[in-house]
């Protein structure tokens, strides 16, 4: 209880207290407030993982009734999350705003949303008052719109900035219309009327209620259609931000369905499916997109997306699980959930936190003009190398355990399956493959644009590695990627509790997470460990072999042309031009051409353009729409005072009217009613 | 491990056999059938040249893409006898080891600065990306025809039994035989012995590679080839004993690696442009495997 409030209380003194220190003083005290706070959160999330959920009830306010806290041991793993990506971040975020020191005012908001954006992130995990949980929703919203919009000079992050802001506030409209239903059927507040109502009145009602809040969650996580917001918001924020934005903001959307998955009594089968269709399809279309992306950030907002997809998929088969009754799918399926959530957490942080690197030797994140980069900055190649990795789910990191999960859940699906959900598990799985080479080829196009070859552009600066301190964050986010792909079984320990939580299983029912996944791992562990032991072995051999060997240098081999210019290499729009080939009914691009004429040509020019078509379908046309119905209205605001005067007159004179009218009208209806 | 000791003899044989079988189809006397072998232990003897434009990638790639189907090789298992590392799911991780391979051997063509690789490390990647959904897929109709997931008790549990179960497995060695020529980059989808760089996948990635480097690249070429032929055995030897099973795995290898080597020889590479369209309809033919084996599940009933 009074840790809570010196948890709550830490940020309030911190945010009076930033706006009156020196620059190098902010910084400071903000990283120490985050990491206390870190640690208060940290210290009962894992009491919570270990299985003694903590309760505790503040006596609230009039409006709200009382509000009670409850850690249990989903809030506990998301904590976690939240608390390791804010302290990498906040040590990346450092060193990376130290080319921004002269903005001072600028720095003190930044701070103070920072520290807020935290405190609401945790406490969303924890709080069970639907008033309350929307406040600190709003907070978490608006705290998040000022971090990215730090570079409020640019038109283009205001833009995307205010983009966020109002879908964000869409999300909140749905969200509002779950709470409030709930509170004028049951008239209460706390999250535990949600569970009886839901029992009390099955069928329809509840998937309606789950669908609301679906979407609603949807929204913030990116799924398609609704995730159009998020290719924006995350390039145009500061690259720490970025990280933590595709880190955890949109991971609070997957929080808010599992939640609901945990509160909400509904037919599961049919959730699963329909969690399921939606998740197949982020996937795919996020890769697809991020494949054609030439501006790194925005390349890694879309692979935001399809991870959102592969967890996705996770929560629905898990769901599956839990409707028809088959504790081992629902099981696979959660684990596979969690466990991407927290692996994209680490390997998507890391990806945006090297992005910055790049951004800050080379000052753009545009993929053509790159090149090279692994000669100048080798520790950053390297970090992104095994992030990429990673992401691509590719032993021996974590990417990998977790899609094994889900593949598993899949396969162990098959079993019982009649032709329906075959069908389904099929097209599935056939996505999830897809999705993983699509990666891959985003992804060597990615690390082989950037870092490898000649550069493709010179730049007037020297471009250098950052300092070490500032690496340190990512050697660490690293280091547990590695580790989780080589010794799974530690965190799928800790993984025991929420995954029974949410699957609804209790001790006595038998766990099958422990006693039987647990033992499928063991052997993909050693399946790792022999991996690595082979790559360590060929690397031994070869370093013996060529050890006296001549070794020379020469240059590339030209096919007999010598005088080869950097601007003559591969670049990232013709690596994937035979994908964007075949996949143009997909992808929506617009291309301007000049060629080439005569016998002195004066220059040619190519460029293409690469547009959202979910986005132009669901987003601009019903705007223009919209717009266009507005602009018939436009007379009325034609600038002049007295016609303004006038509408006020309008206005206060029907205000007076209406009612009188109104008893003038009940009196007609009932003579009508009379004849 | 003793999949691995008849994939490591078959791999000895493969590449030597084809090349022999396209030697006497084309009426040349042709080199002998340890000449591959010949040529890798050449390499391994000799310094090697580095492209001044290359980093650590490029020395490092050829290791990771040896060990990778190194790896591979040892989560194949023979009829009864499993592998040596097996599990449930292990297909899952015998696809994505490949894929790290791939991944390496993508990046070290990039790392080169040239577009002649830059163009086959794009098409290497589109194309494995369009196989792997084919091998997913069937391996999903085994697993779900036998019940088990990993590949030994699938091979193991797979009785041909009726008429459509052998239409299966010719659709099924169809399935992986292509994916293996995708794999190894071999005829219909490209032409191992072209002359000219711009209409290569496999072998304008590896223009730089040289020495021991280039000797682990072929080397593992080879492997992967009696690799994707165990695959294949595996899918007929089930249940017989090893007196006949082993003869027929080196009978079917040598029928597959004449296969090949007939393919080369009277066939022309497909259009560049079609490769892709083709590799997705691998895709298709295996779900035709899956509505077969939904078929004599009874499913439809």
């Amino acid at each position: 209880m009074n840790l809570i409030k010196v948890f709550l209380a830490l940020p309030v003194l911190v945010i009076l207290l930033i706006p009156f220190l020196q620059v190098k003083g902010k910084g400071l005290v903000l990283l120490a407030a985050i990491v206390l706070n870190t640690l208060l959160s940290g210290y009962l999330a894992i009491q919570s993982l270990s299985g003694q959920f903590l309760e505790f009830a503040f006596p609230g306010s009039l409006i709200t009734g009382p509000v009670n806290i409850r850690i249990d041991a989903l809030s506990g793993w998301f904590i976690l999350i939240i608390n390791f990506v804010f302290i990498t971040g906040g040590l990346y975020g450092l060193f990376y705003m130290k080319t921004y020191q002269k903005q001072k005012n600028n720095l003190s908001l930044h701070s103070i949303a920072f520290i807020l954006l935290h405190t609401a992130l945790v406490s969303l995990c924890v709080i069970q008052n639907s008033i309350v949980f929307l406040i600190a929703w709003e907070i978490m919203a608006l705290s998040a719109f000022l971090l990215v919009i730090f570079e409020h000079e640019k038109m283009a992050t205001l833009t995307s900035g205010i983009n966020y802001l109002i879908q964000s506030h869409v999300s909140i409209v749905f969200l509002m219309i779950g709470f409030i239903w709930i509170a004028i059927q049951t008239g209460s507040y706390d999250f535990s009327a949600l569970t009886t109502y839901t029992t009390t009145h099955p069928g329809a009602a509840g998937l309606f209620l789950f669908l609301s809040f679906f979407i609603a969650f949807a929204i913030k996580a990116g799924f398609v259609p609704f995730h159009t917001w998020l290719p924006y918001a995350h390039p145009a924020a500061p690259a720490h931000i970025s990280g933590i934005m595709s880190g955890v903001i949109i991971k609070i959307g997957i929080f808010g369905i599992f939640r609901m998955i945990t509160l909400i009594k509904v037919d599961f089968y049919t959730v699963g499916l329909i969690i399921l269709t939606f998740s197949v399809i982020s996937g795919l279309y996020g890769v697809m997109l991020a494949i054609v992306q030439h501006n790194l950030k925005k390349l890694l907002a879309y692979h935001s997306i399809e991870n959102i997809g592969i967890i996705g998929m996770g929560i629905g088969i898990g769901c599956i699980g839990m409707g028809t009754g088959n504790n081992l799918l629902a099981t696979l399926g959660f684990a596979g959930a969690l466990l991407h959530t927290l692996n994209h957490a680490l390997f998507k942080s890391l990806l945006f936190f090297t992005a910055g690197n790049v951004y800050q030797a080379t000052h753009t994140l545009h993929i053509e003009h790159l090149g090279g980069l692994i000669k100048k900055m080798p520790q950053t190649a390297w970090l992104f190398l095994v992030a990429a990795i990673a992401i691509s789910g590719i032993p021996p990191f974590n990417g990998f355990i977790s899609e094994f999960f889900i593949y598993s859940g899949f396969y162990n699906w098959m079993k019982d399956g009649l032709v329906g959900p075959l069908m389904t598990i099929i097209f599935s799985v056939l996505a999830l493959v897809l999705i993983g080479g699509l990666a891959m080829l985003c992804f060597t196009k990615a690390f082989g644009i950037v870092f490898l070859g000649n550069a493709r552009q010179k730049f007037h600066h020297e471009v250098k590695e950052v300092p070490f301190m500032q690496l340190l964050p990512l050697y660490l986010i690293a280091f547990l990627i590695v580790f989780i792909g080589v010794f799974p079984q530690f965190f799928l320990n800790v993984l025991v509790q929420p995954v029974n939580l949410l699957a609804g299983i209790s001790v006595s029912t038998g766990m099958p997470f422990q006693d039987q996944i647990a033992d499928t791992l063991q052997p993909v562990t050693w399946g790792i460990w022999i991996f690595i032991l082979i790559i360590a072995a060929t690397f031994l051999v070869r370093k013996l072999v060529v050890r006296n060997r001549k070794v020379a240098v020469e240059p590339t081999w030209g096919c007999g042309y010598v005088a080869a210019t950097e601007k003559q290499q591969y670049t990232a729009g013709s690596f994937v031009r035979s994908y964007s080939k075949l996949f143009r009914p997909i992808l929506m691009t617009s291309k301007t051409e000049k060629e080439v004429h005569g016998i002195f040509p004066a220059g040619g020019s190519y460029e293409t353009h690469i547009y959202d078509r979910i986005e132009k379908f669901l987003i601009d046309n019903p705007i223009a729409a919209y717009k266009s119905l507005l602009g018939r209205f436009l007379f009325l605001q034609n600038g002049r005072l007295q016609f303004y005067i006038l509408y006020g007159i309008i206005f206060i004179t029907s205000v007076i009217c209406v009612p009188y009218f109104y008893s003038q009208i009940v009196l007609f209806l009932e003579f009508i009613k009379q004849i | 491990m003793l999949s691995l000791i008849l994939i490591l003899i078959a791999a000895a044989f493969f590449t030597g056999i084809i090349i022999r079988v396209k030697s006497i189809a084309s009426g040349r006397k042709g080199p002998g059938i340890f000449q591959p072998l010949k040529d890798v232990a050449r390499l391994f003897k000799k310094g090697v040249v580095y492209s001044e434009t290359t980093s650590f990638i490029f020395q490092i790639a050829p290791t990771i893409y040896f060990s990778s189907v190194v790896m591979a090789m040892l989560v194949v298992p023979f009829g009864q006898s499993k592998g040596i590392v097996s599990f449930n799911g292990d297909f899952i991780f015998f696809a994505y080891v490949l894929a790290l391979g791939k991944f390496f051997s993508i990046i070290s063509a990039m790392d080169t600065g040239s577009s002649f690789e830059g163009m086959g490390a794009s098409r290497e990647a589109l194309y494995s990306m369009f196989a792997e959904p084919a091998f997913f897929i069937l391996m999903g109709s085994l697993a779900m025809l036998t019940g088990h997931t990993s590949f030994q008790e699938m091979f193991a549990a797979l009785h041909i039994g009726s008429y459509i179960s052998y239409a299966l497995a010719i659709l099924g060695t169809f399935v992986l035989m292509m994916v293996a020529m995708v794999e190894n980059s071999r005829m219909p989808i490209d032409d191992p012995k072209t002359h000219l760089e711009l209409t290569m996948v496999h072998e304008v990635m590896i223009l730089d590679n040289s020495g021991f480097d280039l000797g682990l690249i072929l080397t593992a070429g080879y492997l992967k080839f009696a690799l994707y032929g165990a695959l294949v055995v595996n899918l007929f030897i089930g249940v017989f004993q090893y007196q006949y099973s082993i003869p027929m795995f080196f009978v079917i290898q040598f029928v597959l690696a004449s296969g090949v080597g007939l393919i080369e020889s009277f066939m022309a590479r497909f259009r560049m442009n079609h490769n892709a369209q083709f590799i997705f309809v691998l895709t298709s033919v295996s779900l035709l495997i899956f509505f077969g084996v939904l078929l004599i599940l009874g499913k439809f009933a």
